[in-house]
């Protein structure tokens, strides 16, 4: 069964950028606020964010 | 559609579509009257419309505003059309392969319209065309909304597109020359699979650059399991597709991998095809349209995570499932088995919490077809995955292997989980992207969902009944020791069930073909509706999350 030579320490390379991207998202305050992220994405507007931010400089008026 | 582009990237469209254009045809010269110099021609034709099309609108006024200001939606629109147009054909083609079953004369005696070729067309067409045009196309809206900012790139997002069906057709004319690998949902040849890399590889640069330039700083869920199906399905096709082509002029390639070694390269990538094309990435339109539609947030946004790095880590063991009672190493199966059963406890989460999400919201669910869909997509969804964990199970695959069984728990997953969620996601996106007050015909939508779900459930059950005789009388033995029942008497026991299958598929084509019916009269009859223009004062929006305290 040669192919779990393969298959096996790939799956397992795998699963490491798996744990380090966890702990990336531990680290960098991913699940500080999940009760915000869960509601944040019901907001109505429906445009990217740099729009208001613009908008609110006064950059443009449209 | 061109007028969103500037010069610059209609020039670098008119580059892409003729280099592509250049490689079809050295395909043709080298494949000749090989299916390859078919191929060659093929891309030929759809490179050059591409580049007409680019070409006739060259010279357009260029965008005059500031493109960030909107999310940019073609694409999106474009991949949901496709996606419904892949599904008619794709169940088209399931149903007349489900006929054939039952009434082997339908084949017509055309080589083309044999079962083995034709059958191909039908799964790769629902799998790849129809859910893969649904997640690319859910992605680009997902991914920019969640993330508030608008797609990193005009011309990658339609490179991502037009190139994955560019491959779909490929694959689907070429098992009807009989082009194969042999290798379930990967039969695509050398020359296909490669082309899919570039396309793949692209996805996920556009992918990880929109996410680069968000504006909100949490990464949503669905993005997670988004991730995981590009990167993931990334890595599975490069492995699984590792061949020595025989002679560059011509389609034929040969695995560089053989006997069981290839089996379980085969199912380390078919299970995970399952997992992460079928799975993963739906379960990311799961997570943000069903909240979306029922106005209600996750119930619990920590299990939605939770489940999200269990089947991260889980499912990429279970493949060797697959393989019970076979050459493959004892302990291998026994790994499989093992993390196939654990793999219940994450699944069983996204199930349980979307249906908790809608806790509260009953009464929308009996009102609104659309998030009726989501809702029995989930159902779906926690059933399959419970019948998977169980199938797994060693003693019980030696009942089901091989049999119509399997057949059902593929089709409770794919029409139960898959296209319901699909169409939910889609009757909730097209009145939002073409800015329409609502779906063209709310009827066809109820009508949609009733004939969906009763020939998911025909199907099922057809399928079971059909699996489990059929085991059950494989294994039946004579007092001296002898088979009970010849292959022939399987056979006829199967018929009924094999017609109510073929009735079960055409109510669920029908459904479909309503679908692209209704998302077509949307866009052209129904009422508009101007963007509303009360969105949240900027203050509040732009301040960057608060950790709240619990």
């Amino acid at each position: 069964m040669e192919i779990l030579m393969l298959l096996i320490p790939l799956t397992l390379a795998m699963g490491c950028v798996g744990l380090l991207t966890f702990f990336w998202t531990v680290r960098s305050g991913q699940y500080d606020d999940p009760e915000g992220d869960a509601r944040r994405i019901l907001q109505a507007d429906d445009r990217p964010l740099d729009y208001r931010q613009s908008e609110r400089r006064g950059e443009r008026t449209t | 559609m061109m007028q969103r582009l500037t010069g610059a990237e209609r020039q670098l469209a008119l580059i892409i579509s003729v280099l592509t254009l250049l490689s079809g045809l050295a395909m043709a010269a080298a494949g000749r009257a090989d299916p390859l110099g078919i191929h060659g021609w093929i891309v030929v034709l759809f490179a050059g419309a591409v580049f007409l099309l680019t070409l006739g609108s060259i010279y357009d006024p260029e965008p005059r505003e500031d493109r960030a200001v909107s999310y940019y939606d073609d694409p999106t629109k474009v991949g949901l059309i496709l996606a419904l147009g892949w599904a008619v054909v794709g169940m088209g083609m399931g149903v007349w392969v489900a006929a054939q079953l039952a009434w082997p004369d339908l084949r017509f005696d055309a080589a083309w319209s044999s079962f083995g070729r034709i059958r191909p067309v039908h799964t790769s067409g629902v799998i790849f065309g129809f859910g893969g045009n649904a997640l690319i196309a859910t992605s680009f809206h997902v991914m920019q909304r969640t993330s508030r900012a608008r797609l990193a790139g005009h011309v990658s997002p339609w490179f991502v597109l037009l190139g994955f069906n560019l491959f779909c057709i490929i694959a689907a004319s070429g098992y009807l020359m009989g082009v194969t690998q042999s290798k379930e949902y990967a039969e695509p040849e050398w020359y296909a699979d490669i082309w899919l890399v570039i396309v793949w590889v692209v996805y996920f640069v556009l992918y990880i650059r929109t996410l680069a330039r968000r504006n909100e700083p949490h990464i949503y869920v669905a993005n997670w399991y988004y991730l995981a199906f590009i990167l993931v399905v990334a890595v599975l096709h490069i492995v699984n597709n590792l061949a020595v082509p025989a002679s560059l002029t011509g389609a034929k390639s040969y695995s560089a991998f053989s006997g069981v070694q290839d089996a379980m390269t085969q199912w380390w990538y078919g299970h995970n095809a399952v997992a992460f094309f079928l799975t993963a990435g739906f379960l990311g339109m799961l997570y943000y349209f069903l909240p979306k539609r029922a106005e209600r947030p996750i119930y619990s946004y920590r299990l939605s995570i939770l489940s999200f790095w269990g089947i991260t880590f889980f499912y990429i063991w279970a493949g060797s499932h697959h393989l019970h009672y076979t050459a493959l190493p004892q302990w291998v199966q026994t790994l499989g088995m093992t993390f196939s059963v654990m793999l219940l406890v994450p699944s069983w989460a996204s199930a349980g919490n979307a249906l908790m999400t809608l806790n509260g919201a009953w009464h929308k669910v009996r009102d609104d077809a659309t998030l009726r869909f989501m809702m029995v997509a989930a159902v779906f969804y926690g059933l399959s995955t419970f019948e998977g964990s169980f199938m797994a199970v060693r003693a019980v695959n030696s009942l089901s292997h091989y049999t119509d069984w399997t057949v059902g728990h593929v089709h409770a997953g794919a029409m139960g989980w898959v296209a319901l969620i699909s169409f939910g996601s889609i009757y909730a996106v097209v009145p939002l992207l073409w800015q329409r007050e609502t779906m063209y015909s709310w009827k066809l939508v109820e009508w949609h969902f009733w004939l969906a779900l009763s020939g998911t459930v025909i199907y099922v059950f057809a399928m079971w009944n059909s699996g489990i005789t059929q085991g059950l009388m494989w294994r039946t033995y004579t007092e001296s020791g002898t088979l009970a029942y010849s292959f022939t008497d399987t056979l006829v026991a199967m018929h009924p069930y094999y017609v109510a299958r073929a009735v079960g598929g055409a109510l669920f084509l029908t459904g479909a073909v309503l679908a692209l019916f209704n998302v077509v009269m949307t866009i052209r009859h129904a009422p508009e509706k101007r963007p509303e223009r009360d969105y949240p004062t900027s203050s509040e929006a732009t301040e960057p999350a608060v950790p709240a305290a619990e």
